[in-house]
Order: C-alpha cells, then sequence, then structure tokens
C-alpha cells in the first residue's frame, strides 16, 4: 500500500465532476424508505425491493462501477498513467492501493445511505447488516470493476452487462447463476448479521464469503497481471 | 554511467512495423533521435522507456531489460510527447509526489532541487492546468528528474515553446549533458538537434538510417542539390540568367513554370535576389519544392 498513490487518487477522484454522479442515487433510497413507513405497508413487503434490490442491488454496483473503473481508468484514458507506471514501485502496490481507495468511497457512498435508510426503517441491526453488505459487496465489486478498467477498452459498459444481464436478468432464470452474482454476495452476508425479514438471502454465508474472496483475489491478481505488461500504446507512432 | 542499449529490436503493431531491426547504443552525454513525424522515435523512446515490449531483440538500460522491470525507473526518467500531467495538482504538488513515488529520503528537498534546476519555484504553488505549455513542459521536466536519474528520455521536448522557452530548455539539457547524465531526446527538426547535439541517430521509417556527428550527417543533408520553385516577371529570362551561375545545377521550364536545381545552397540563396535585380526582373515568389523534412531524411537514406 502507497499513501502517496492513495492520496493521488482520491483527489483525482473526488475533484471530478463524476463524482457527483454519486449523489443522487442514495437520496432515492432515502426517500423511498421514507415512503414505505408512510404508506403503513408491512416492511417485509417492500423491504426487500428498497434494500435488497435497489440498495444492495443496484445503488451499490453502480457506485462501485463508478468509482471502481475511474480510479485507474481515468488515469489511464488521459495519459497520466505514465508518471506513475515510470516510478520504482510494484505493480501489486499500485493496484492494491487502487482498489483501497475505491473500496473505501464506495463503502462510504453506499455504506451510509444505507445505514441511515436501514434506520428510519427502525432497525439498528438492519443498518449494520447493510453497512457490512456494502463493506463485503464494494470490495468484491471494485476489484470486479478496477480489473476491468485495465482488460477492457469499454470497462463501464461491460460491468453493466454483468450487473444487469447477470445479476438482475439471469439470476432470475438461472438458479447457479447467483453464486457469481455480488450482489447475492452483499445481501447474504448484510442478512447474516441483520437478521431481518427485510433482505432475501439466497446463499449460504460461507458459501458468498468464499466466491467474494475469489472475486477479489482474481481481481487484484488479473489487475496486477495486465498492469505489469501495460503497453503504452494510441500515442505511439 | 548508464547507457541505453537497443540490439536488433524490432516493434510491431499487427501488420505495421513501427520499430524494424535497430541497433544503436547511446551513452552519456546529449543524443538528439531526430525523424521525420511517425517514423518510429516515439516507440523507440517507449522501448527504452520499458513501456512497450520489443516484438523482437532486446533494450536495456545500464545492461538491464526495460520492459517489465519498474526498477529501471530508478535510473530512468521519461517526459513523454503527450502533454499528460494532472492539472488539479501545483507544480510542487506534483514534483513533490513524484519524489515520495520514488521513496527518496527526502522528497521535500529533492523536489526542491528539481524545481531549482527547472527554474519554476515562482510559480511551483498554483495549479499546472493556469501553466502555459512551457512551463507544464519545465514541470514535467523536474518530475522526471526529482530522483536523479542517470538516464533521462525526452520525447519532442520542444513541441510548442516560444523561443525563449526553447532556449532555457537547451541550455538545461546541456547542463545535465555535462554533468555525465545519458540524455537521448526526440525531435523532427533538424535544427534544433543541430544546436543541441553532436551525436544524432536518425530515424526514418522505422529504420535507423544514420547514426553518429551531426556536422556529417548535417553536410550530407546540405550537400544535396535543393530544388526551388521560382515565380517571376520574367520566368524565360531568369532561366537563362541563373543557368549561368556555378550554384545551380540545372534549370527546368515547364509550362512557364520555373524550377531550379541548386547545388550550392547557400550561394545560390545569396546570389539570386542580386542577378534578379541586376537583370530587371522582379521577384514575386521563391518556394523549396523539396525542403520538406521527408525528402531530407529520403535524401540522407539513399546515400
Amino acid at each position: 500500500m502507497n499513501t502517496t498513490v492513495m492520496s493521488l487518487t482520491a483527489r483525482a477522484l473526488l475533484g471530478r465532476r463524476r463524482v457527483l454522479m454519486l449523489i443522487p442515487m442514495p437520496l432515492v433510497l432515502i426517500g423511498l424508505t421514507l415512503i414505505g413507513i408512510m404508506t403503513g405497508e408491512e416492511p417485509a413487503h417492500w423491504g426487500p425491493v428498497v434494500f435488497g434490490n435497489l440498495g444492495l442491488g443496484v445503488i451499490l454496483p453502480l457506485t462501485a462501477l463508478i468509482v471502481g473503473s475511474s480510479v485507474l481508468g481515468l488515469e489511464i484514458d488521459d495519459g497520466t498513467i505514465t508518471h506513475l507506471l515510470t516510478k520504482p514501485l510494484p505493480r501489486s502496490e499500485i493496484v492494491l492501493s487502487k482498489l483501497c481507495v475505491a473500496w473505501l468511497v464506495t463503502t462510504v457512498a453506499t455504506g451510509v445511505p444505507l445505514a441511515v435508510a436501514g434506520l428510519i426503517a427502525g432497525s439498528a441491526a438492519l443498518a449494520g447488516g447493510l453497512v457490512c453488505g456494502a463493506l463485503l459487496g464494494s470490495l468484491a465489486y471494485c476489484s470486479l470493476f478496477l480489473a476491468l478498467s485495465l482488460l477492457t477498452k469499454r470497462p463501464v459498459a461491460v460491468g453493466l452487462v454483468y450487473i444487469m444481464l447477470w445479476e438482475n436478468l439471469l439470476v432470475n432464470f438461472v438458479d447457479g447463476v447467483r453464486v457469481f452474482s455480488v450482489k447475492q454476495h452483499a445481501t447474504t452476508f448484510a442478512n447474516a448479521i441483520a437478521q431481518s425479514d427485510m433482505l432475501d438471502d439466497t446463499l449460504s454465508v460461507t458459501t458468498a464469503m468464499i466466491v467474494a474472496a475469489i472475486f477479489v483475489a482474481v481481481g487484484i491478481y488479473g489487475a496486477t497481471t495486465k498492469l505489469r505488461s501495460f503497453a503504452l500504446t494510441g500515442e505511439a507512432n | 554511467m548508464t547507457a541505453v542499449e537497443l540490439t536488433e529490436a524490432s516493434r510491431w503493431y499487427g501488420n505495421v512495423v513501427a520499430v524494424n531491426d535497430v541497433t544503436l547504443t547511446v551513452g552519456p552525454g546529449l543524443t538528439g533521435l531526430l525523424g521525420p513525424n511517425g517514423a518510429g522515435k516515439t516507440t523507440v523512446l517507449h522501448l527504452m522507456a520499458g513501456l512497450l515490449s520489443p516484438s523482437q531483440g532486446t533494450v536495456t538500460i545500464g545492461g538491464k531489460p526495460a520492459w517489465r522491470n519498474p526498477d529501471v525507473y530508478r535510473t530512468l526518467g521519461l517526459v513523454t510527447e503527450r502533454e499528460s500531467v494532472p492539472g488539479f495538482l501545483t507544480a510542487w504538488e506534483f514534483v513533490l509526489a513524484s519524489a515520495k513515488l520514488h521513496k527518496l529520503p527526502d522528497p521535500a528537498a529533492a523536489a526542491r532541487t528539481a524545481l531549482g534546476i527547472v527554474e519554476m519555484e515562482s510559480a511551483q504553488d498554483r495549479a499546472i492546468s493556469t501553466y502555459s505549455k512551457g512551463m507544464r513542459q519545465r514541470t514535467r521536466v523536474a518530475a522526471a528528474l526529482v530522483h536523479d536519474p542517470g538516464v533521462l528520455l525526452l520525447d519532442e521536448p520542444f513541441n510548442g515553446m516560444d523561443p525563449r522557452q526553447r532556449l532555457h530548455m537547451m541550455e538545461l539539457l546541456h547542463r545535465m549533458a555535462e554533468e555525465g547524465r545519458t540524455i537521448l531526446f526526440s525531435s523532427h527538426i533538424l535544427e534544433e538537434v543541430e544546436q543541441l547535439s553532436g551525436t544524432v541517430q536518425v530515424i526514418v521509417a522505422g529504420r535507423l538510417a544514420a547514426s553518429g556527428d551531426y556536422r556529417h550527417i548535417r553536410r550530407l543533408m546540405t550537400n544535396r542539390p535543393h530544388v526551388f520553385t521560382i515565380e517571376s516577371s520574367d520566368n524565360r529570362r531568369l532561366a537563362t540568367v541563373l543557368i549561368g551561375q556555378e550554384s545551380v545545377s540545372a534549370v527546368t521550364l515547364t509550362d512557364g513554370t520555373l524550377q531550379v536545381h541548386a547545388s550550392d545552397y547557400g550561394t545560390f540563396a545569396r546570389a539570386l535576389a542580386k542577378l534578379a535585380k541586376a537583370s530587371g526582373i522582379r521577384l514575386t515568389g521563391i518556394l523549396p519544392a523539396d525542403e520538406s523534412l521527408e525528402k531530407v531524411f529520403s535524401y540522407l537514406v539513399a546515400t
């Protein structure tokens, strides 16, 4: 871990207008929770939709996608990556530092509104569970999307396909797919702590943890390997 | 002393060969990498800087491979052509961050020294996005110099600089070369290389076309006949006057267009206006027909 890389990454990330895209989604989450409370419906009816499908299923991955694909991807796009690459730093150090910032930012950006929504829904346990779910989910998602930003030219498109088609569509039709869905890992982990009827978990906690850990490991390994032999093209003539 | 060595190095992108079987050694001092646009200069520099893998052959810095070896950056500094700097940082923050990334024992002192070398101290606390092109360039040089590298590679360092900034940068490169560093800079402008460097490596179409003392290469270039297209009030009469000159090797008059091949460029250039005036002919245009660098280089390659 390298604090200089981390602070530069954080400044680059938070100084961009792109970061403003993170603001509306949490507001929608909190708004919907308020509406859910005011309708007086059973929380078990709307809870899974708001916290599971929207919170951990859409807001978390989208935030992680924006952040995870930016921490290294933007530097590759604008060419400032050469400054980092021409330093005697182990490539794993660069990847881990970037991932750490992405993880932290995503966790704060999603964990805080999820906790607020959980508290509004009336349960501290739910709030705690959601934060833990966000913590685990954002690590797995960010690893995945950070690796994608190095391995593909269109990380956001590929990331969206994974989130929308794999996690939110295919899961409904093919049962085994859910094992490889970070959304399911996050939800399972959250509910293991929250024990709430407002979350629908479908995996065993052990499976969720192991597969999420594999996601993280593969993401870090893929990103580091790719960065190690990162060839500067485009400008070359 | 650290030398940069390419041994039978080639690099291709798909079907396009960017660098073709180049063998060269760059030692201490100032060396110019000269070539027309698209000749492969950037590819050569990126190969040396370990940012590209050679498709064939080897590239070493001080005997160690450049590719997949981050340790070479302890002795190597690179200033890319692309003006990619994080504009939200100040020069001080940027150079200091570079020093920290190099894990120098005293990053602040190193950053101060580097900014002093490029004389950027007075503006060092302003955001880089507010700088002129020359200031950005100097800031990037400072960042590349902060760890006191033995090898410095600069890709088109004079692009977009005004004459004063150019002069400043030239002095800087000279000074650093005298300190015993290996400095290689690329350029597509012959005069820049001439003013700066005794040794040149000429790259044309991905191949090493010439290598060695610039005076020799320059002579090869100036000895070739220069072709001019001339417009005047009386082309036919001017043609007869010019063919009588020692410095003119051939004159052609096609459809009223006058083309002159000058064997001695300097004498011809000095004599032309006087001759025209003495004969009462008014010159309305003189265009060098083959002054493009590509032509110069192709001549060089042909010899």
